[in-house]
């Protein structure tokens, strides 16, 4: 086979602990415009960064133009001729925008230890009007909006005149009327015979630029498809065709039960805009959505972490404002973050340390000294209510399992009795055992009358445990479905809806 | 367009260092109210060359705190660079220019073995130079025997430092010359544009296919043939190289450009704040002195003014 300019073949990459790519193939033409998209950590990234040169396979063949080559740095594969566009943003802030897209290649012709700044200027200047970008190439990239600095990163691409171009999620902080100008330099691009590598979330999208579509799901390639000849429909079912390995348990109706929580018109910035919505008593709420999709941010200005812009929230039907964490707390609200080693556990700490850290006001003393004999009971009690294996209660956090690790942190705002819990990614990284014990216990506590809201990206998760899901795509709420309306499929249609209703 | 221009670059580097200016200028002021000996000629040369070493110091560490580094090493390395040329020029009577080149190399080794240890074996700059600075103190103290090194046989050593050339010190003359030569370096040069790089993000900049760790060793070599270029000017002051000099002088380099408006966290910095910083140092000090105020108390101001100056960046940064 020949004309193609990428082709790789069976790619395999471990991480520590995780089979990151399995089998996985990719092929690109001149002249297209290649949609490669899948679940969050499907493995799209990782399979372009190894294209990319920032990580090394382990496994595969890679052909270029052809030719087996493999880029070990990205400096090779700028000269095998392939540029990537990172998801997340990687600018030099106190450098300008013409010293950002020329670093490396400042060098005066003359005497190669001068920076030429005049020469850089110009040619930025022409870059800048190739995309129609009305910017000063001498400005100080700190002082651009994301979106501007969003574009200074695909110039800098383009700069490199390179044949593969790859755009991980180039129009996530793109406005519509810069996603166009954005798509018009795609297609200049194509008419030129490059290829594009197009990854995103944004189903509408792909309609509108792309011309072929790989799907991965778990690091494995699924199909890959000519874009005419398929729907977004058929596109969704292969991003989440695997199997469902629970049913639906009968969810009861939990609608007419009190509002423990209810949510006004949250505004804060692009993450979360005019966010509503009701928790009601023994209900578990599902949040769906992809990466990005503002559902921690939603949750952060709840209970206090960040200042809402505008917005209402009220616990049990009374206004309350949540400026910091500790408001939050005092009215009942616990969080538990999604990144429970940064913000949710002390890990160097024991398991009865952390257990009590949040209610220690409860186990004082005269005098401010803490009751180690009520705090040990404490411990003991959570430890066994949770089945939270470990040796015993002086045990540091850090030396147990994730499972383990979660259990304690739920175990810490159990014991501040909280009526409202926010579970954000509750089984991240969590083993599948342990993952089951962690569902009952949400059952549990929503039985005893807890209003729950869970957070997850993994979708059979949400199905099964939630009694109602609210969809959220770029800081709305896009809808909320009941258990029974609930697919997978909805999930994934809602979770990519842009400019929904109620814009 | 041009207003936001404008105002991006004067938010990022001249603020700060217009500032600096600012406050350098009212010190003069009120110095010179407060004492007629302030503003005599011979003062303003004392203060010209008292600033001359500190400030060739601080120019040489702003290249490296741009990076988003420090150096601990800079006055020990900085007398090491003086104990070498009482060496080569008086315990074995090479020529002056042999002595001077031989300070400015030893300097820059030990600028090389730290960016050796951060770029290479990763250690942390702050831990990487402490132990050079001890490294470098203890063999300041062995090669000397403990004892200082005269260069009194060879007046025309101490000339380096004092020769007036158009009433002004030749030591201060090398500063100045220094801190232009530095200023092209930051500005118009490949190395200067990469610590600004790797200061504001290193990993993007090594991502751009730049070898980051090749660089930083590179930088903090240059940095040390400045500290080399210092310990020259010292000696040359002194007629000799002591050996247990060194300690402290670090501070008062960093603290010049840190008040200077270089961003300890990186990526910002320029050598006219640098020198500015240097200058204020020294004005403060001298002005206190000639006002009678005890050293202890000298100690303080200093201190506070330093606590200050970092304080007054970090709320314009807030601001912005």
């Amino acid at each position: 086979m020949d004309g193609f300019l990428v082709q790789m073949e069976g790619i395999e990459k471990y991480f520590p602990g995780v089979h990151a790519l399995s089998g996985c193939r990719f092929e690109l033409l001149p002249g297209e415009v290649h949609a490669l998209i899948g679940e969050n950590g499907a493995g799209k990234s990782t399979l372009m960064k190894i294209l990319a040169g920032i990580y090394r396979k382990d496994g595969g063949t890679i052909k270029i133009r052809g030719k087996p080559a493999e880029a070990c740095n990205t400096r090779e594969a700028q000269t095998l001729g392939i540029s990537i566009i990172h998801q997340e943003l990687n600018l030099m802030k106190h450098l300008t925008a013409a010293q950002n897209i020329f670093i490396g290649r400042e060098r005066k012709q003359s005497a190669g230890f001068l920076v030429d700044d005049r020469e850089i200027n110009r040619k930025t200047e022409e870059l800048f009007k190739r995309i129609n970008l009305n910017l000063d190439p001498r400005i100080q990239v700190a002082s651009l909006t994301v979106a501007q600095q969003q574009m200074i990163e695909i110039a800098k691409a383009l700069s490199f005149n390179n044949d593969v171009l790859i755009m991980d999620e180039p129009t996530s902080a793109l406005s519509e009327s810069e996603i166009e100008e954005l798509f018009k330099v795609i297609r200049d691009l194509r008419a030129g015979g490059k290829g594009i590598v197009y990854i995103s979330h944004r189903m509408d999208e792909l309609h509108r630029i792309c011309d072929r579509v790989t799907v991965m799901r778990d690091g494995q390639y699924i199909a890959a498809s000519k874009m005419q000849e398929i729907t977004t429909e058929q596109i969704i079912a292969q991003m989440v065709g695997r199997e469902i390995y629970e049913s639906h348990h009968p969810h009861e109706d939990t609608s007419k039960n009190e509002v423990v929580l209810a949510v006004k018109g949250l505004n804060r910035g692009r993450f979360v805009r005019d966010v509503s919505f009701q928790l009601h008593k023994g209900e578990i709420l599902g949040f769906a959505g992809l990466m990005g999709a503002g559902r921690t941010e939603t949750m952060r200005l709840i209970f206090g972490a960040d200042p809402m812009e505008s917005g209402e929230i009220l616990v049990k039907g009374k206004q309350v404002s949540t400026k910091q964490p500790k408001d939050a707390v005092r009215y009942g609200i616990g969080y538990l973050s999604e990144d429970r080693k940064r913000y949710g556990l002390a890990l160097s700490m024991s398991v009865k340390v952390n257990t009590v850290m949040a209610s220690l006001e409860k186990l004082l003393k005269p005098l401010g000294v803490i009751d180690e004999v009520k705090s040990r009971d404490v411990a003991i009690r959570y430890v066994k209510r949770l089945n939270t294996k470990t040796p015993n209660i002086d045990q540091l956090a850090k030396n147990l399992s994730g499972g383990n690790q979660q259990k304690v942190v739920i175990g810490k705002w159990l014991v501040r009795d909280t009526d409202i819990l926010i579970f954000d990614e509750p089984t991240r990284g969590i083993d599948v055992g342990a993952k089951s014990e962690i569902y009952k216990l949400l059952n549990e506590l929503a039985d005893e009358g807890k209003g729950i809201i869970m957070i997850s990206s993994e979708l059979p998760e949400i199905l099964r445990m939630s009694h109602r899901v609210a969809v959220m795509c770029e800081g709305r709420i896009t809808a909320t479905l009941s258990a029974e309306e609930c697919t997978q499929e909805k999930i994934m249609y809602y979770a990519t809806l842009r400019n929904a209703p109620g814009t | 367009m041009a207003a936001n221009l404008l105002s991006s670059r004067l938010n990022s580097k001249a603020m700060q260092t217009v500032l600096a200016f600012a406050g350098l200028i009212a010190l003069i002021i009120l110095f010179s109210f407060a004492s007629p000996n302030f503003l005599r000629a011979s003062n303003i040369v004392t203060i010209l060359l008292m600033t001359a070493v500190n400030g060739i110091l601080a120019v040489g560490i702003t290249f490296i705190i741009i990076t988003g580094g420090i150096d601990l090493s800079v006055g020990t390395v900085m007398t090491f660079g003086s104990v070498m040329a009482g060496v080569f020029i008086t315990m074995l009577g090479l020529p002056i220019v042999i002595g001077i080149i031989g300070a400015i190399l030893a300097g820059a080794f030990c600028g090389f073995i730290n960016g050796v240890s951060i770029a290479k074996l990763g250690l942390p700059p702050f831990i990487a130079t402490l132990g050079m600075m001890n490294v470098t103190k203890g063999l300041n103290l062995i090669v000397s025997r403990t004892k200082p090194i005269y260069f009194t046989h060879l007046p025309v050593f101490a000339d380096i430092a004092t020769k007036p050339v158009a009433g002004i010190p030749l030591g201060v003359l090398i500063f100045f010359a220094t801190a232009l030569l530095a200023a092209f370096i930051l500005s118009k040069t490949i190395i200067g544009r990469y610590c600004f790089a790797i200061g504001s993000n290193e990993e993007a900049a090594r991502l751009s296919g730049i070898n980051t760790g090749a660089w930083k060793i590179a930088i903090y070599s240059m940095s040390g043939g400045f500290f080399g270029i210092a310990g020259i000017v010292m000696a040359s002051r002194l007629s000799s190289a002591q050996p247990a000099l060194g300690p402290g002088y670090e501070m008062d380099a960093i603290a010049a450009a840190v008040i200077g408006g270089t961003s300890l966290s990186g990526g910002e910095g320029s050598i006219l704040g640098t020198v500015i910083g240097a200058f204020i140092i020294t004005v403060l000090t001298n002005g206190l002195r000639i006002l009678s105020v005890p050293q202890e108390w000298q100690m303080v101001v200093t201190g506070l003014i330093v606590i200050g100056a970092v304080y007054l960046d970090i709320a314009r940064r807030k601001i912005k």
